[in-house]
């Protein structure tokens, strides 16, 4: 059973790139295009790893992420904001909310891989 | 024009080419077989008022309304009447479907470039703008159209001038 | 790994596209003086979302000029920014600067520096130089429970953050054994993988999400927008005729915003091919109705039954595909704020525009079609109609201008209307203009017939070629390419109120109630919207009204148009007594059409003509019958040209 992973971006082009390259690692991947969505999805689906843009319309990737740590199922689960944020401020807001890690774009296919291996352990 | 590259591309390799041949009056017509769709009997079609006389109509062809053109009347040769044996050879041309009645197929020839002559001037019943060719086959002369010039002509009127293809 | 960037390339310029459009739009409709916060955040995530793709493309042309966008929005959301006119100005061009560098890199075509390096320093000029867009100044932030340990020197304006000196990517805690100190890494864990979550990020769950923080207003947007009335009406647009000086633009949101969660694309051509799927299928239906009809017995009425449930099937099934093909009209009419805009500072005149009906909806290909007649057409009333403003407080009348685009279902039809309250058309000087290039003018032309003569090849008033409107492109082409869509252009003026160019295009809906009749041995169709009824006239009716015959019926006079004469057929009889008269109207005129038969009332599906033939006049297409002949679907508007000019009666247009 390969591991599940969602994807949240508003940006379809960034989603189709994450999407290819982690199905390219044979992972199970689902979209949602802002939080509010995948937070619907997360409600109902269980995903091994949340893989998070920041900034999106309707509910943002930190909001989302507080959302989620108050799951129970996603109180552990590994949850990463991919976003073009890099300040430490930033940073530090993403720890606050509860994010396992952070991603900075544009990112590398291979890196990607490599943090999705080791949070999938 | 493309096939015109492609012909002189033929003409090197000497690769051949297919055409079908067809009879109108006395004379033995060939085109490019690649432009040829199907070949049926003649149906009834449905009239289209103020059309010339060698636009016989429309018909449904498979959900697709497409004119029926007698190249007999056009070009009052042979004996323009409908029976059974009667040819409608639908024709593709630039994204469009045309069917054109004729005397009677004959045959599927097989032509190197350069086996073909210069078309000649005059005495055949189309207008030499449309010949290509002249293939000899056994001790015949069969005239090589180009029918996609022919079929898209103002002449023929079968196309609204806007959607001609531009030279 | 090494993946293929530019598979993805498409999916990014269409997605861009969309966001310019968006930025235009919202930019347009921006008020200076108090911008709307959610508008500046729809705005900040667009020249946001561009600039994410591009850094994954490399393309940096496009990264470099929202860079700036992206910190100026930023600013604004957060209320350091004040907007002006002119500010909405430069990044509109801004917006342009953006769609040509997509287009560049979509084309594959070089990239013009001078142009993003202009663009991106008049931005900054804007902006305030020292502005740090990076930072992202949360008025909240988030409360720390306990200080974070931090054995890393980084330290935040906010709190100590054990980060690596990378760009952004780092774990908080060691993975496993080894500490993350990859130099270059763009990446980041906050907490030990294998390891519970501190008691302080279980804390943060507690952290209501009404936190006052940047998007959450936006959560509360109801989510059912993908339905096919997406319109969203702006709060200041009246979508009535009021005269009310406000600008009210109808937007329609079909943007990933609101409804990509509920929508995907979907190639057109795979559309089509069910269109024409759907339309076998309905000819097949009516064969077996035909079939049906031959069946006797008990079997006959469970036959039946189950015809009449495909046949609504069907007909569902053929609505429901080719209203996937439908869009509504808003996506051509928001392309008009810009340029009147544009135009009206050029030709230094005041004009409101006003947009009505953005959400009739209308086929795909056809839109793509109207947006060259329609941007002519309003630049001709901009240049042409609509007075300077001193001329129009002159003649007593309001100094702006107002330009109403609209577009309606009527019957079968869509019209699409651009109407100024300017100077109408003047009669005399296009007499005169006609006469000058030698055009055939009828005799005592009535105004329409001399509006007619503006769309004549070579026709053109302008007094000076303005690089507004004179750019030898005239009316005629206009006409032709609204007439290459089965459509007609018809142009109503009156002097000092203004002028009317009203579009008219076939519906495209694939099926259309009809009625058969049948005139000298062939079958054809009348659209039942065409049709007030049908009458068997008597002798007593026809009357002659000079050499023309009419049919007096209820205190009115309709011109008769003999069908078997436009079709060149033989009637079955010659005698107008013995055939039967339809009474037609169109959208401006009635007249009673001579048949020689009634068929019956019955669904026809729509075939083009033109697709393998050419138009054929007073005909709209073609239908298949259920014998599989084909039978011609009658033009009733075309059939009206018929009617001597005298004899037309006028149906009321309303504006």
């Amino acid at each position: 059973m390969s591991k599940s992973i969602l994807i949240v971006d508003d940006s379809a082009s960034i989603r189709q790139m994450v999407e290819v390259t982690l199905k390219s690692a044979n992972y199970q991947v689902t979209l949602a295009s802002d939080g509010q969505e995948a937070f619907d999805l997360c409600k109902v689906k269980n995903f091994d790893f949340v893989l998070t843009d920041q900034n999106m319309p309707r509910m943002d990737g930190l909001t989302l992420i507080k959302s989620l740590r108050g799951l129970a199922a996603y109180r552990m689960k590994p949850i990463v904001v991919l976003t073009t944020e890099a300040s430490d401020e930033m940073k530090a807001r993403g720890k606050a909310a509860g994010a396992t890690g952070w991603m900075v774009k544009p990112f590398d296919p291979a890196k990607l891989l490599q943090v999705a291996s080791k949070v999938l352990g | 024009m493309i096939t015109e590259q492609k012909k002189d591309a033929d003409s090197q390799n000497g690769t051949t080419h297919e055409y079908l041949t067809f009879i109108l009056g006395d004379e033995h017509y060939g085109l490019d077989i690649m432009k040829v769709r199907e070949i049926r009997g003649y149906e009834p079609v449905t009239k289209i008022a103020n059309a010339p006389a060698f636009i016989k109509g429309v018909l449904n062809l498979r959900g697709d309304i497409v004119p029926i053109v007698d190249l007999r009347l056009k070009f009052d040769v042979g004996e323009a009447s409908y029976n059974e044996f009667t040819i409608v050879i639908m024709l593709h041309i630039n994204d469009r479907i045309v069917g054109i009645v004729v005397d009677a197929v004959s045959d599927v020839i097989n032509m190197k470039a350069s086996e073909i002559k210069p078309p000649p001037e005059f005495g055949v019943a189309f207008d030499s703008q449309y010949l290509f060719g002249l293939a000899p086959v056994n001790e015949q002369m069969i005239i090589l159209l180009n029918i996609e010039k022919l079929i898209s002509s103002q002449e023929l009127g079968l196309f609204d001038s806007t959607a001609l293809p531009s030279e | 790994m090494s993946m293929d960037m530019s598979q993805f390339h498409g999916v990014f310029i269409e997605e861009s596209q969309e966001h310019l459009d968006e930025m235009e739009h919202l930019l347009l409709a921006l008020d200076p003086t108090s911008p709307d916060i959610e508008e500046l955040n729809s705005i900040f995530r667009a020249a946001h979302s561009i600039k994410g793709g591009s850094g994954m493309f490399s393309f940096d042309a496009l990264i470099t000029v929202t860079h700036v966008m992206e910190s100026l929005f930023d600013k604004a959301r957060q209320g350091k920014f004040n907007f002006s006119s002119h500010i909405i100005d430069e990044l509109l061009i801004a917006v342009d600067v953006l769609r040509k560098l997509l287009k560049s890199y979509a084309e594959n075509t070089a990239i013009d520096w001078a142009l993003v390096n202009s663009a991106t320093a008049s931005l900054e000029v804007i902006l305030d130089p020292d502005c740090r867009p990076e930072v992202q100044d949360d008025k909240k932030g988030y409360g720390f429970f306990k200080p974070l340990n931090s054995s890393n020197k980084e330290s935040s304006k906010h709190e100590e953050v054990k980060v690596e000196d990378d760009e952004g990517f780092g774990f908080f805690e060691p993975i496993g054994e080894e500490k993350t100190t990859d130099k270059e890494e763009d990446f980041g864990f906050f907490v030990e993988l294998d390891d519970n979550l501190s008691d302080s990020n279980i804390a943060q769950q507690e952290i209501s999400n009404n936190q006052d923080d940047d998007f959450n207003t936006e959560a509360d947007q109801s989510t059912a927008q993908a339905d096919d009335s997406t319109d969203q009406i702006t709060s200041y647009s009246p979508q009535t005729k009021s005269a009310s000086p406000s600008k009210s633009i109808t937007e329609t949101k079909t943007k990933a915003d609101t409804s990509e969660s509920s929508s995907i694309r979907v190639d057109i051509a795979k559309i089509d091919s069910l269109v024409n799927l759907v339309g076998e299928l309905v000819i097949t239906q009516s064969m077996l109705n035909l079939i049906g009809d031959e069946i006797t017995g008990v079997a006959s009425e469970k036959l039946h039954s189950a015809l009449s449930e495909l046949e609504r099937n069907t007909r569902e099934l053929q609505e429901g595909i080719m209203s996937i093909r439908m869009l509504p009209m808003s996506f051509v009419f928001n392309r008009f704020p810009r340029v009147v805009r544009d135009l009206s500072k050029k030709l230094n005149k005041k004009i409101d525009l006003t947009i009505i009906g953005g959400q009739t909806e209308i086929d795909k290909g056809l839109i793509e079609l109207l947006v060259d007649p329609l941007t002519h057409l309003v630049r001709n009333s901009l240049d042409h109609g609509i007075e300077l403003p001193e001329v129009r407080t002159a003649n007593g009348k309001p100094e702006t201008g107002v330009l109403t685009l609209k577009a309606e279902q009527k019957g079968g039809n869509i019209l699409i209307s651009v109407l100024d309250d300017g100077a109408g058309l003047n009669r005399d000087r296009i007499l005169a203009k006609a006469r000058e290039n030698n055009i055939d003018i009828p005799e005592h032309p009535t105004d329409q017939q001399v509006w007619q003569l503006i769309m004549a090849a070579g026709f053109s008033t302008a007094e000076q070629v303005t690089d507004v409107s004179g750019r030898g492109v005239g009316m005629d082409v206009v006409k032709r390419n609204i007439e290459s869509m089965g459509g007609r252009l018809e142009i109503f003026s009156e002097k000092g109120l203004g002028s009317s160019f009203q579009i008219r295009l076939p519906l495209t809906l694939a099926i259309l109630d009809g009625m058969s009749i049948s005139v000298g041995g062939q079958i054809f169709i009348i659209p039942l919207v065409n049709i007030i009824e049908s009458v068997q006239p008597q002798s007593a009716q026809l009357k002659f009204i000079g050499n023309e015959q009419v049919l007096d019926l209820r205190d009115a006079y309709w011109p008769i148009v003999n069908l078997s004469h436009v079709m060149d057929l033989e009637p079955k009889s010659s005698l107008i007594t013995e055939g039967i008269l339809v009474l037609v109207e169109t959208n401006n005129t009635r007249f009673a059409l001579l048949v020689d038969e009634l068929i019956g009332q019955q669904q026809a599906v729509i075939k083009s003509l033109e697709q393998h033939y050419r138009r054929v006049q007073g005909v709209a297409g073609a239908t298949i019958m259920g014998d599989g002949s084909v039978a011609l679907i009658l033009d009733a508007e075309s059939l009206a040209l018929k009617i001597d000019e005298s004899l037309k009666q006028r149906v009321e247009y309303d504006n």
